[in-house]
Formats: C-alpha cells, sequence, structure tokens
C-alpha cells in the first residue's frame, strides 16, 4: 500500500486491511487464524523494512565510518542518512542520537556514564553526574526491569540513594506524588511514558517542570510511547530518552539513545573500543564527540537502516492516526475485559486515559495457563509478570496477561480475545 | 468439538492441580528447597525427611504458587515418591526429565512414573516444560545436600 498523510482521517478497516497486507508474517498460512496481540514485546515488520535491510545487504553492505573505498562511503551515507531520519522523527538533531544495542542497553549507557562521573578521578566536566552518598536517584514502582535494575547498581556504585514513586492500587501514581518524593537532593529522575503493563501514561511535561524545577535531570523510557504515537523528544524537555527499533516495525539488536547536545557531551562513556576515539596512546585516550562516542565497535548498520525504513513507514501512515486507532482498540479491550466476571483489569479503568493494551489477572487461574488456552484458540498474548516484578507485587499478583495491539490490529482480534477471555475459568472449572 | 489442548490438560493434571496431593508445611524437615520460575513467578518449596535407617524418604511436602501444571506436577511428584529409597528415587527424575525434554518423543514408563505419565503431553509445549520440572528440581536439590551431608 502507499499510505500517505494527505488521506487523513482515523484508520479504516480498509487500510487496516492493506496495511496488514504489508506484513508477510501477519499474512502467512500459519497466522491467518491467529491474533498477535503480542506487539508490546515485538512488533511485526512489513515488507518494506525488509527489503531496505536486504537491499542494503545486496549493494552497500560495508563497515562505515572506516575504509577509504566506495563502499565504505555508500555505508556511512546510509548509516547517517539513517540517523537524520530518526532524529527528524523524534524533532531532535542527529548528533543527539546515539546507535545502542536496544533500550536496555541504551539505560545502561546512561547509568553508566552516571557511575563513571561519579569517581574520584573523573574529570570536572562531567561533575553534572556525579552522585555521591546523600544524592538520590527516583524512579517509580512502575519501571520495567531494564529502567530500575541499572539505577540500583548505580545506587550501590556511588552511595546514592535509590527512592521511588509508590503505585496506588490501580498500578498508577499522581502527580502530587512525584511532586512529594522529588527533593532538592534528586539528581536523576527515570520514569517510563506508558507502563508495558497498565498502559498509564505518564503526564511528561508536568512531571519533567517538576523534576526540572529541583534540578534533577530527566530519563524517559519511551518503549512503549515511540512507536505508538507522535513524539518530540525538544517539545518534551527531556534530557535523556531511549526506546527499542523492534517494538516499532524495526530490527532487533537496535535501540536509540537520545540526550540533549550538552549533556551527551559531558556523560563519559560507558563502553569504549574502536571507532569511538580520536587519539590513543599505549597510556591514554581520547574520545570522539557524540553520537559516535557512545558507538564503540561496529555498529548494527543494515538494522539502522532498516530501522529508518521503519519510521519513513510509519510516517507514511501517520503517528496521530496510528495513536487514535490503538486508544480506540484500548478502550474496547478495558471495557471487554472489565465486564467479564472474575478477570481484573490491571491500570487505569475503561474510559480513563490508557495505551492500547490491557493486562489483567484472571481470578483462580494462573496466567501461564490464561495463555496457553488463549494461544489454542488462536490468540498470542504475553503471560508473566512482564519484567515489572516490584509493580505485579504491589498489586498482589505474580503474574498477569497482556494483550497489546498496533497499527495493524484489527476490532475483530480485540473482540475474539475478549470472547475467549471469558471462557478462560469455565474451561479450568473455577467456580463463580 | 475436540479441546486442542487436551494433550497438555490432561484431566489427571487438572485434577492434580486441585487436590495438591503434599501441599503443606514441615518442622525440622532434613532438607529444604526453593525453586522459582522467572519467566512466570511460579514458587515452590518443597521440603523432605529422611527415613531412620537413611535409605529414602520418610514424608515429602512442598508449599507453592504456580500455574496447573506446576502445581500438578509437585503433587504428582508427592504422591510417587514420599516413600520411595534415594535408589528408586533418582531414576524417577531423571525419567520424567527425558520424558519432559522430548519434544513429544518420549510417551513416558509409566512403571518408573506412574501419574507422572500425564506430563508427556507437556513436553511438546517448550515453554511449559520449566512448570513441569521446578518441584522436581527442588527435590533434586535437596537431595544433593543431603548427599552432600552424609559424605561429608
Amino acid at each position: 500500500m502507499t499510505p500517505t498523510r494527505s488521506s487523513l482521517g482515523p484508520l479504516s478497516s480498509t487500510d487496516i486491511q492493506a496495511i496488514r497486507s504489508d506484513f508477510p508474517l501477519l499474512s502467512s498460512d500459519a497466522m491467518s487464524s491467529v491474533a498477535y496481540l503480542d506487539s508490546a514485546a515485538t512488533a511485526q515488520r512489513p515488507q518494506q523494512v525488509l527489503n531496505a535491510e536486504r537491499q542494503y545487504l545486496e549493494t552497500i553492505n560495508a563497515s562505515a565510518h572506516r575504509s577509504a573505498h566506495w563502499l565504505a562511503g555508500e555505508s556511512t551515507m546510509a548509516f547517517e542518512d539513517a540517523r537524520e531520519t530518526v532524529a527528524r522523527f523524534f524533532g531532535v538533531e542527529a548528533e543527539e542520537i546515539a546507535w545502542q544495542a536496544g533500550a536496555t542497553d541504551a539505560l545502561n549507557t546512561i547509568a553508566g556514564g552516571f557511575a563513571l562521573a561519579s569517581e574520584a578521578w573523573a574529570s570536572a566536566d562531567s561533575d553534572i553526574f556525579r552522585l555521591a552518598p546523600g544524592d538520590e536517584i527516583l524512579i517509580t514502582e512502575a519501571e520495567h526491569h531494564a529502567n530500575l535494575v541499572p539505577w540500583q547498581q548505580l545506587a550501590l556504585r556511588t552511595g546514592a540513594t535509590l527512592k521511588w514513586v509508590a503505585i496506588n492500587e490501580n498500578g498508577t501514581y499522581s502527580v502530587d506524588d512525584v511532586r512529594a518524593a522529588l527533593t532538592p537532593r534528586t539528581r536523576v529522575f527515570a520514569f517510563t511514558h506508558i507502563s508495558n503493563v497498565t498502559g498509564f501514561v505518564a503526564p511528561v511535561e508536568e512531571l519533567v517542570a517538576l523534576a526540572h524545577s529541583v534540578g534533577a535531570l530527566v530519563v524517559l523510557d519511551a518503549c512503549q510511547s515511540a512507536p505508538h504515537r507522535p513524539l518530540n523528544f525538544r517539545e518534551l524537555d527531556v534530557d535523556f530518552a531511549v526506546l527499542s527499533a523492534h517494538k516499532m516495525l524495526g530490527p532487533t539488536g537496535v535501540g536509540v539513545l537520545f540526550g540533549k547536545e550538552q549533556l551527551l557531551k559531558r556523560l563519559p562513556p560507558a563502553k569504549t573500543g574502536g571507532s569511538m576515539i580520536s587519539l590513543v596512546s599505549m597510556q591514554e585516550s581520547t574520545f570522539l564527540p557524540p553520537p559516535q562516542r557512545f558507538e564503540a565497535g561496529t555498529q548494527p548498520i543494515s538494522q539502522v537502516v532498516a530501522f529508518a525504513e521503519a519510521i519513513r513507514y510509519l510516517e507514511g501512515v501517520g503517528m496521530d492516526r496510528i495513536e487514535s486507532h490503538e486508544t480506540e482498540l484500548g478502550q474496547r479491550l478495558a471495557s471487554g475485559v472489565s465486564v467479564i466476571s472474575g478477570v481484573r483489569l490491571v491500570g487505569p479503568p475503561a474510559g480513563e486515559h490508557r495505551a492500547g493494551l490491557v493486562s489483567v489477572d484472571v481470578q483462580g487461574v494462573h496466567a501461564h495457563d490464561v495463555g496457553q488456552f488463549l494461544d489454542a484458540q488462536g490468540i498470542a498474548v504475553r503471560v508473566g509478570h512482564h519484567c515489572t516484578q516490584p509493580l505485579h507485587r504491589a498489586l498482589g499478583l505474580a503474574a498477569t496477561v497482556r494483550a497489546s495491539t498496533y497499527l495493524y490490529t484489527t476490532t475483530d482480534e480485540v473482540d475474539h480475545f475478549i470472547a475467549e477471555l471469558a471462557n478462560v475459568r469455565a474451561y479450568f472449572g473455577v467456580k463463580s | 468439538m475436540s479441546d486442542p489442548l487436551a494433550g497438555l490438560y490432561q484431566e489427571l493434571i487438572l485434577d492434580h492441580s486441585k487436590r495438591r496431593v503434599g501441599d503443606g508445611p514441615m518442622e525440622n524437615p532434613d532438607a529444604e528447597k526453593f525453586e522459582r520460575n522467572p519467566s512466570c513467578g511460579d514458587e515452590i518449596t518443597v521440603r523432605i525427611r529422611v527415613n531412620e535407617a537413611g535409605t529414602g524418604l520418610d514424608a515429602l511436602t512442598w508449599e507453592g504458587t504456580g500455574c496447573s501444571i506446576s502445581m500438578a506436577s509437585a503433587s504428582v511428584l508427592s504422591e510417587l515418591v514420599a516413600h520411595e529409597s534415594f535408589e528408586d528415587i533418582t531414576p524417577r527424575i531423571d525419567a520424567f526429565r527425558t520424558m519432559l525434554r522430548s519434544r513429544g518423543a518420549d510417551a513416558g514408563d509409566e512403571d518408573l512414573l506412574g501419574d507422572g505419565i500425564a506430563f508427556a503431553g507437556v513436553s511438546k509445549y517448550v515453554m511449559r516444560v520449566k512448570c513441569a520440572m521446578l518441584s522436581w528440581v527442588a527435590l533434586e536439590a535437596c537431595l544433593e545436600d543431603i548427599e552432600k551431608r552424609t559424605i561429608g
């Protein structure tokens, strides 16, 4: 299909069918009777993205930023063009976008930079990241382990205190909760834009303003927002943001680290080696400016090129239309599961602002069994703690069942999930 | 309509997941091991008491939370080995593991596994093998503890 921004308006079922025909896996025989409701874990990839990677490999594959031959030049240009594409998509400069292996890797780069800046020998130039006992790192109880464990480790390494905003019975928190948790000693506040479990959408602009008012830096985990809605890091005024390509129609092994130019210049590189240096002697080394400073070793070039194609694909459909479509599906899911007896919806109730996913607890049936039952009915969902053990513990749950949508998800698929979810307890003989 | 999950959720498994043979505490166990499946949060603690002769088990109990497969498997384990000699337990654990890793090829030896052969179908669901093995792995660790102490 050739979706264009000029055909604005809600995505019609015809539009969705046209989009689906771009995805080989979704149109495969094996998947013809399967509803893929696990896009929050990883998204499917359209033919355009697969072709872009193949075309790069068949025509210009070479190491970028190294050799002097023409092929290396072509490869370097494709690699840097991809950076431009991604930077423009998020409203920032190419120099502010560093490739990482994924969002987890990007968060480790940030936390690792803080740790290095906190060493006694670290340059005063990176003092904005220097942590000492008494300093505070603030996160929330709703964080994915990727935005939790690196901060725990950073606290251990620096003696700083890890604090968190507790969640309520819905798995959410308020702006006031954050205001109460911030102190003049808060040096960094890291939080997720959209929870991968509850679908709660954090009020980013308000939280950023609050954090900045006490002098804290803001790290935004945009893994579940970047693929699903228009996002402009400059307008949000976040200091750092991370995301993974594979959740937005791109390849695995590629993530984005966004950092404001003045901050990236001061952040010590947690990973060092080839291609990130300027001058190396046997005694010491100087580093290249960002973003190359954060890209040690040969980069996943073909994947980066394919990711840029995924961005173009999303732009072609229109992020605002994708957001509207998923918001509608999210509400349909939330209200649909809410009326099933013995099923508890985790996160904001139906009708409230929430993303295009739901997580549920089925009373009397373990999430793994629910997932197995749904699988047999042709519904692919995620079961488990979704890398958020503290959130589940706070809600008194060991595991939940999550259905998540994307631009290619149909209302029929959502309805199929709701209908079969209603049959789970009877199948496992749980009395109502 | 045939149930596509019948191979996995055998009547016997669903029955054991509710009966939960051996589910309960034990005071002063001779060994105790905790196992968890980090992907789904299933947790189980297996406790054993060794018989007076020191040749086998006098009792096995377990406590835990988890899916029907992991709970039923602990129940079957308890029924099968709570009063068995060490000599007889090890081959049973080995046979159970071999069956579960067979991806559907090994129907299981009923003489060794009793009701445990109901889990043969689980072996086709690679994501669920760990659920079925959870309590068995915990027992194995208990037995290693006992062995170390005996040798030590």
